[in-house]
């Protein structure tokens, strides 16, 4: 068994297709009509053969409550990592992203949480460099 | 509204509480996730997310924490104005008092 694809939730395939591709920087790898929606998934174009990125219309209400309640105590629906999240905060920052919590490190890591604009926040995040000696 | 002074004893008597104060002294506007995150992260503090947020109805009920819904989220501010309380009752500053 192997874990191939995860999945977000979003509020609007177009809409976060947009997001997640243009702004985050995630590249399209499938995506099959069905029906009122589509099969959408992503990659990092740095591990185009890696784990995709599923996004997942969140029409069921019960997704919505989840999200909702997630969204308001800031908790993140899924995490991605990056290698400087500072860099990345400044540079989503000048693109508009709203982040819930600018670059804080703690416990080895420095993390940042911000808005997807598709009813999630999202969590980046980078190991601290080892110190030397 | 003033909380009653005992209120903010109760509230600074848990360690738990105290590092909440410590972290939000550094930042204001936490929301929950963060505060549980740098509780664990700086404090070694592992409470479970429902305990810290009945830590922060105590705060909130001292009016040393208070609570802020900005969009969809919901971010946490440190008051320390009810503290003032305490040193108007035992004066910092109290004439005729031994060095």
């Amino acid at each position: 068994m192997r874990i191939t694809v995860t999945s977000v939730l979003v509020d609007d395939q177009e809409k976060a297709l947009r997001f997640y591709t243009e702004v985050l920087g995630f590249a399209k790898k499938t995506e099959i009509p069905l029906g009122e929606h589509r099969w959408l998934t992503l990659v990092s174009p740095q591990d185009p053969d890696g784990v995709e990125l599923a996004l997942e219309p969140d029409e069921h209400h019960g997704a919505q409550a989840f999200k909702r309640t997630l969204v308001e105590d800031g908790i993140p629906y899924t995490m991605f990592s990056v290698e400087d999240v500072q860099a990345e905060h400044d540079r989503l920052t000048g693109l508009g992203v709203v982040f819930t919590q600018p670059p804080t490190e703690m416990g080895g890591m420095t993390t940042a949480v911000l808005d997807d604009t598709c009813g999630n926040l999202l969590m980046i995040a980078a190991m601290q460099p080892a110190a030397d000696g | 509204m003033v909380a009653a002074v005992g209120d903010v004893f109760k509230a600074l008597a848990d360690p738990t509480r105290r590092a909440i104060l410590d972290e939000l002294q550094e930042r204001d506007g936490q929301t929950l996730f963060e505060l549980c995150t740098r509780l664990v992260g700086r404090h070694g503090l592992g409470s479970s997310r429902q305990a810290v947020s009945q830590h922060l109805d105590v705060l909130e009920a001292a009016g040393l924490v208070r609570t802020r819904r900005q969009g969809r989220y919901k971010f946490h501010d440190l008051d320390t104005s009810p503290l003032r309380a305490v040193t108007e009752r035992w004066r910092l500053d109290r004439r005729g008092a031994n060095p």
